[in-house]
């Protein structure tokens, strides 16, 4: 086929230019607000899912993690006394006062752990060791909440909740969905920074024996235990998703943000390349003359919508990934997984196609009479 | 053997009831092989509801369109393209050529059409061109060529699907008379040298003298020449001539 697309879409440059700024950013504002879900998604549950525990147990209708209840601790070795299970540990996530060294109180939550156990750990830790918690007032913070949470370097001191605190350790991208940064210690100072008693826990977290079933598991420990619930590391990691995601609306917003880029889209890039079909309706109508069947015009403008996608999507992709990159250095959380570019480039065929059919619809009715007007 | 055309009883009515207007009234029309028909008649006239429905792109609202003995008025909206691309070019006054594609690829459109494609689609584009002694402005955009050699390429266009009906409308309207001379050659050596059946639409009483015979219609009515089968000599040219020219001044 002779270049005609090609050429009806490169002859003018500026129309090309609109169109594919349609493109580039309907492709920008949809990957980056799916990017944000994403991101949200895996912060909100990050606790959950890296917490390498088969097994949570939480209070009694607790919706998601930041709204454990604390209950008593002496469940653990009820836990611990049920076959099956390889190891359980008590684990704080709680609210908290973070006192900096101007005199500024930031809410932090903090995440008490056992140092020794092998779930619930911080991760991505770029300086210190995990070992260093087990000193008393020693907490490990992120390196984004630096300046929110008024520290610099390892070995700053801070209050927390009224009590001394140094940071001894630093992870690089843990975030948190509200705007409390975690800041990890050892299961004793939590109790303390986060007001506690001592016989008092937020959740155990259990790891099965090799070989033992989780849901049988489960159950067994549901029907020893009174007045908590024992959840799946993915089913808790599902409620929490769900609570923040969509009964809070945040999901929604940025769904309703991605499905806004859609529409932007679709309605630009068919504004153009309506207007370039119009532009052109002459020449559709002499090739109706010619004998082109409806099929062969169709090609056209199809091509002429793909090409635009595959130049549009290219530039729209590297653009989001910069974005994405550059938000990775501030406090935003936006992720790219592949299956999201992949999938993308789907919805921006599907953008384009559904673009290219109201010119379709529109050269469809071209009557090839025309041709034969001045 | 079957005229290329042929025209029974058409009729074309646009719209409907007291507004109805008859462009067409019984028209009954037959163009030979080799043979240039000239139509022609005042704005209104119904020439161009003719030649669209000559050109299978307009249906009559009543009578029989016979394309190389095909009836096509009972073809379907699907077959009419088929029928267009098999039988019929082509010319316009405006040209009609794809302003984005050169000069060789518009001829290399009218061969993708048919199927034609690659290198072979391209030298046969060439050798069209050349044919109408436009080779070397293969790659040259219409933009760059003149009234008359876009004209020239509309003419390789419509032939390269080798048509046997070559259907003209105003094709010397925008074109200097040199020009004009030009092309009415090579539309009359289409008919006389290659059996093509020409019907050239036209208000432009120069090019007379390229006619084998001239129809006139008025008011939707063949007036004169609906009949004439054998190619007018000159004199009878002429004498179409004179007559419209008297027409004209009175």
């Amino acid at each position: 086929m002779p270049p005609l697309a090609e050429r009806n879409l490169f002859h003018d440059r500026v129309r090309l230019a609109v169109t594919l700024t349609g493109v580039v950013f309907a492709v920008v504002l949809i990957v980056v607000q799916l990017g944000l879900f994403v991101g949200f998604s895996r912060t909100t549950t990050a606790l959950v899912d890296k917490s390498r525990a088969d097994l949570w147990v939480v209070s009694k209708n607790v919706p998601y993690i930041e709204q454990g209840v604390p209950f008593s601790e002496r469940k653990l070795y009820t836990v611990r006394a049920t076959p099956g299970v390889a190891e359980a540990q008590n684990y704080i996530v709680r609210f908290s006062r973070w006192k900096r060294d101007d005199g500024q109180e930031e809410a932090v939550q903090v995440v008490g752990v056992n140092p020794e156990s092998t779930m619930g750990q911080a991760w991505n830790i770029v300086e210190g060791r995990r070992e260093d918690l087990k000193v008393d007032d020693s907490v490990m913070v992120d390196r984004i909440y630096f300046q929110k949470l008024g520290v610099s370097r390892l070995g700053d001191t801070v209050e927390i909740a009224g009590r001394r605190a140094r940071v001894v350790g630093l992870t690089q991208g843990i975030r948190t969905f509200t705007t409390s940064p975690y800041v990890f210690t050892n299961y004793r100072n939590a109790l303390d920074y986060a007001n506690l008693r001592d016989d008092q826990t937020m959740f155990i977290l259990i790891k099965a024996q090799p070989g033992v079933n989780v849901e049988d598991l489960r159950r067994r420990l549901q029907a020893g235990l009174t007045d908590v619930d024992v959840l799946t590391r993915q089913r808790f990691s599902d409620m929490t998703r769900y609570y923040w995601l969509y009964t809070t609306g945040a999901g929604m917003a940025v769904l309703m943000g991605a499905a806004l880029g859609l529409l932007v889209g679709v309605v630009v890039v068919a504004q153009t390349i309506y207007s370039s079909t119009m532009d052109h309706l002459r020449e559709f109508g002499t090739l109706k003359a010619m004998g082109a069947t409806n099929a062969y015009i169709y090609k056209v403008i199809m091509r002429q919508a793909a090409i635009a996608t595959v130049i549009g999507y290219a530039l729209g992709i590297s653009l989001s990934i910069l974005v994405v990159h550059e938000s990775g250095k501030g406090g935003a959380n936006i992720i790219l997984p592949w299956q999201l570019g992949v999938g993308m480039l789907g919805l921006t065929v599907a953008m384009c196609v559904a673009a290219a059919f109201v010119s379709i619809n529109k050269v469809t009715k071209v009557d090839p009479a025309m041709v034969f007007k001045q | 053997m079957q005229n290329p055309i042929s025209v029974h009883e058409v009729t074309k009515v646009y719209g409907a009831g007291p507004t109805a207007f008859r462009a067409l009234d019984t028209v009954n029309l037959e163009v030979e092989r080799g043979e240039v028909m000239l139509l022609m008649g005042p704005s209104g006239s119904g020439k161009t509801t003719l030649i669209s429905i000559l050109g299978c792109i307009l249906r009559p609202t009543s009578g029989s369109v016979k394309i190389l003995g095909e009836e096509v008025t009972r073809l379907g909206e699907k077959q009419l393209p088929r029928v267009r691309l098999q039988n019929i070019g082509f010319i316009f006054q405006g040209f009609n050529l794809f302003p984005t594609l050169t000069a060789g690829e518009n001829v290399e459109l009218a061969l993708d059409l048919k199927g034609q494609r690659g290198p072979a689609a391209k030298r046969r584009a060439r050798g069209f061109l050349e044919q109408v002694g436009l080779g070397p402005k293969y790659d040259s955009f219409p933009a760059d060529l003149s009234g008359g050699e876009k004209q020239r390429v509309a003419i390789a266009r419509a032939v390269a699907s080798e048509p046997q009906v070559i259907l003209a409308d105003e094709p010397t309207g925008a074109l200097d008379s040199h020009s004009g001379r030009t092309v009415m050659e090579m539309l009359r050596e289409l008919a006389h040298r290659r059996g093509r059946a020409v019907v050239v639409v036209t208000h432009d009483n120069r090019v007379l003298e390229y006619g084998d015979r001239v129809v006139q219609i008025e008011d939707g009515r063949i007036s004169s020449g609906s009949t004439e089968t054998a190619p007018l000599t000159n004199s009878s040219v002429i004498s179409h001539q004179l007559s419209v020219t008297a027409l004209t001044d009175n």
